[in-house]
């Protein structure tokens, strides 16, 4: 960085521009009114811009923007084409041939081929737990033509077509051919997608705007928009994607009309719109997020199931909700681990989580021996909608008879300290909690909670053969009605060795100006495809 | 005088030198990760150690200070952690913003500050003078963002005379720079305003004490002389080195009001960097603060020989 260039470029730039923008400020503002700016605020302002590489909530956000998928997921759950216009699973089911839609185009105007639909795959796969448990399926890929390929498997796999269909992160985004030969340990600096929306790159800003231009040659699908399925129709020219930290600031920003969409305020500021007809706020994702309570099964106490299943008798979830949501309008207690309302869902072998057992508890850990060995409690303070999960656990174990360690620190240190494998004396842990959006959890491969391949497995390092075997008969089954079967062994496999515990259901509450948009659509991402905004 | 400048410039040299070292050792003794970070939630463990090999988290301390220091010395700053851009780029587009946030606070600090402080002391013991020592004791207990919340109900949302938040940059044009820092600056100026009329009050009050005013007054000169030209002037030491010290702590201190406003400056772009454990950023970030605190401090030290003969260097 040559920073004598870069301050005389800045300041050159700076002074030319305010030297002209006086006398033209008026013009200026007369042309930039002409177009229809969607200005919204997210939960959080971009950083990475590569979907892949991160599983960021956030870069996924942005990808749906800027990129499309072969297959998406609608509001019912269920997998239809995208890209995809065609395709067929031969009778062994060891063959799919995609066709991809007529006059899908990149960016930069290059038409979208099966190449790069291929390299896509293999970039995603290389990343994405699901992807990888794809690819261990793939033996290869056949290019067919340039609008036709072939997955070839080496024995039938279950979940392909719902592997691409992902909704969550990672997404299976389609990306250039160029661009997907990035070696997923590297971020892309390509920014050329095929979705319906442009990022402007030229006047993105981190930390303050992101901007993105509508794709005048994006050929939407003729069905109407649900999630990330459908007609992607865009109905304004930009949408910008402005960075205001303060949850108040944003909220009065919206209030005044500054703003006309709010992805994520808090539920304590709600009460600020009641009575204003100019704004909607309501729930868009029926299917919402959901807290996981996760222990560590490496360190004492927590390496003996006994110890594990106290913990679980002396938590409920109505607790965790009320005090981190507070309004029963925005959280559900939900005894199904695969989310309530999903194809998955069962209340089978759950009661455990659903009503406190204090005494049970206590027996519990008196027959296991329990020797006093203190249990270290992360709590996150600086996440709204985690921050009081910590002492609600703490308080839980501590009346089972735990001696409890609550440790408070921000969630980036949470973070990086959850992956530590040592002692909970020498830095590591025993208890954390969190949230997962319900498209990342509605099925035992892509919710990461289930894996028990110990020392591979996500933090906690569960290590339980049968569950692994569940897991697999479940990845490998094609039978829908078996795979329900199989999904339900595994809730209960969950619950009986313990790998992690769903601490109940809650709901983020966009609000958006109504008296300017219509069209908005809910999905368990931010959708701007389909609103209309009039000035 | 010009030997003073040269001494001084060279003398940052080390300090920034220790403040580099010092920070890279303190970031990376502090609890987190940035490859856990940026790995996102649903991050496994095989993704977080692919990225901080990437980043070259995994090489000796020594190493990575080598690295950086090597970098520093030709000029780069590295990227970012998190956007892979320069983040000399990065600090460049936040220092309009707090820049502009600074300079206006500054004037409007020193347009009220001075005047009040001088008025109270020349109204010594009057209702004047309690009126402004009572706003003194006001402005320094109010915190900032009570007060900004305060000023956005009432001008904002209710009076509707500036918008609630955001930041225009001067090439959007002047008017609509300026309309948006109004509130902002009265909001981070009381605070500054309380503390330099106090200082300045303060300060002419013992001056007016001076048997030099009385000979002043004797030769017939006219209070408002008297004031500007002997009181003032001689008061003006301690009032520019509380200033120089206010600059100092307001490049560091907007932070509240920046996030209140939102307003896209250096302040914000520290705390996220801090929260995100983006490095590169943080340290870049403190080197530069740094800088200007001793520069800051240079131009103060060099003030009090325009305004005292006696101080020569």
């Amino acid at each position: 960085m040559n920073w004598g260039r870069l301050i005389v470029k800045n300041a050159a730039k700076t002074a030319l521009a305010a030297a002209i923008a006086l006398p033209m400020s008026i013009g200026m503002n007369a042309a930039a009114s002409a177009e229809t700016t969607l200005r919204v605020v997210m939960h959080s302002d971009l950083k990475i811009v590569d979907p892949i590489w991160t599983t960021a909530y956030m870069s996924r956000n942005y990808g749906y923007m800027v990129y499309d998928t072969l297959f998406a997921m609608d509001s019912d759950t269920t997998v239809h084409p995208q890209m995809v216009d065609t395709y067929t699973v031969s009778d062994d089911k060891l063959a799919y041939t995609l066709t991809l839609r007529d006059g899908l185009k990149w960016h930069d105007g290059a038409p979208v081929t099966s190449e790069d639909c291929i390299a896509s795959i293999k970039r995603w796969g290389s990343k994405d737990s699901m992807g990888q448990k794809l690819l261990e399926f793939v033996a290869d890929f056949t290019v067919v033509d340039d609008k036709t390929f072939t997955i070839n498997m080496k024995k039938p796999y279950g979940l392909v077509i719902a592997s691409l269909a992902k909704p969550s992160s990672n997404v299976p985004f389609m990306m250039p051919k160029r661009v997907a030969e990035t070696p997923s340990s590297d971020q892309i600096t390509d920014y050329t997608g095929s979705g319906p929306f442009v990022f402007n790159t030229e006047e993105w800003k981190p930390g303050d705007v992101a901007v993105f231009e509508k794709f005048d040659d994006y050929v939407p699908r003729s069905e109407p928009a649900s999630w990330g399925a459908g007609g992607k129709v865009v109905n304004v020219d930009r949408v910008e994607w402005i960075s205001i930290k303060d949850h108040q600031t944003a909220v009065n920003a919206l209030l005044e009309g500054e703003v006309d969409y709010l992805e994520a305020p808090p539920t304590d500021l709600l009460p600020l719109f009641e009575g204003n007809d100019d704004i909607t706020a309501k729930i868009l994702n029926p299917l919402g997020n959901q807290y996981m309570f996760r222990l560590n099964w490496l360190h004492p106490p927590f390496d003996n199931v006994k110890m594990r299943r106290a913990a679980l008798m002396a938590i409920n979830q109505v607790d965790f909700v009320q005090a981190t949501i507070g309004n029963p309008d925005y959280y559900k207690e939900c005894p199904a681990m695969f989310v309530c309302g999903t194809s998955f869902a069962s209340d089978e072998g759950t009661e455990i989580v659903m009503k406190s057992d204090i005494e049970g508890a206590k027996k519990l850990l008196e027959e296991a021996g329990y020797d006093g060995t203190p249990v270290v409690v992360m709590q996150s303070t600086d996440v709204d909608v985690l921050n009081n999960l910590g002492p609600v656990a703490a308080d839980k174990l501590k009346q089972a008879g735990f001696n409890v360690d609550l440790q408070a620190m921000d969630w980036q240190t949470l973070v990086a300290r959850r992956a530590k494998k040592e002692a909970p004396s020498e830095g590591g842990w025993n208890v954390f909690m969190t949230s997962w959006t319900a498209a990342d959890i509605l099925n035992p491969i892509s919710a990461a909670g289930y894996g028990a391949s110990c020392d591979k497995a996500w933090f906690g390092w569960p290590c339980d053969e049968k569950m692994e075997e569940l897991r697999e008969a479940f990845a490998t089954e094609t039978d829908e009605g078996k795979q329900k079967a199989l999904a339900i062994e595994i809730q209960k496999r969950a619950m009986e060795v313990v790998t992690h515990a769903h601490a109940g259901q809650w709901y983020q509450v966009p609000a958006w100006r109504s008296d300017k948009l219509s069209g908005v659509l809910g999905g368990p991402f931010p959708i701007f495809w389909n609103i209309a905004k009039s000035e | 005088m010009f030997g003073f400048i040269i001494q001084r410039l060279l003398a940052t040299i080390p300090v920034l030198g220790m403040v580099a070292v010092f920070v890279f050792l303190m970031l990376r003794l502090t609890p987190g990760d940035p490859a856990a970070v940026l790995a996102g939630d649903n991050g496994t463990p095989e993704q977080i150690e692919q990225i901080r090999q990437s980043l070259g988290l995994n090489e000796p301390l020594l190493v990575q200070l080598g690295i950086w220091v090597g970098n520093l010395l030709q000029g780069d700053f590295g990227q970012s952690y998190f956007f892979k851009k320069d983040v000399a780029e990065l600090i460049l587009l936040r220092v309009e913003p707090t820049l502009a946030l600074a300079i206006t606070t500054l004037i409007l600090t020193i347009a009220v500050a001075v005047p009040i402080g001088v008025i109270a002391a020349y109204k010594h013991g009057t209702w004047i003078d309690r009126a402004v020592m009572a706003f003194s004791v006001a402005g320094f207990s109010v915190p900032v963002f009570v007060l900004g919340y305060i000023l956005i109900y009432v001008f904002a949302m209710e009076v509707k005379l500036f918008p609630v938040q955001g930041y225009k940059e001067i090439s959007d044009g002047f008017w609509p720079f300026l309309h948006r820092l109004i509130l902002p600056s009265i909001t981070l100026s009381v605070i500054y305003i309380a503390l330099i009329a106090r200082i300045t009050r303060a300060s002419v009050l013992e001056i007016l004490g001076e048997d030099y005013i009385r000979t002043a007054y004797a030769k017939g000169l006219t209070p408002s002389t008297v004031l500007r030209k002997h009181a003032l002037r001689n008061a003006a030491v301690p009032i520019v080195t509380v200033i120089g010290i206010g600059i100092a702590l307001l490049i560091g201190g907007v932070v509240v009001t920046e996030s209140v406003y939102n307003i896209p400056g250096l302040g914000r772009l520290t705390v996220d960097a801090v929260l995100g454990r983006d490095y590169p950023t943080i340290q870049a970030v403190i080197i530069v603060f740094s800088f200007v605190y001793v520069v800051i401090n240079l131009l103060v030290d060099l003030t009090y020989s325009l305004l005292d003969p006696r101080i020569r260097y």
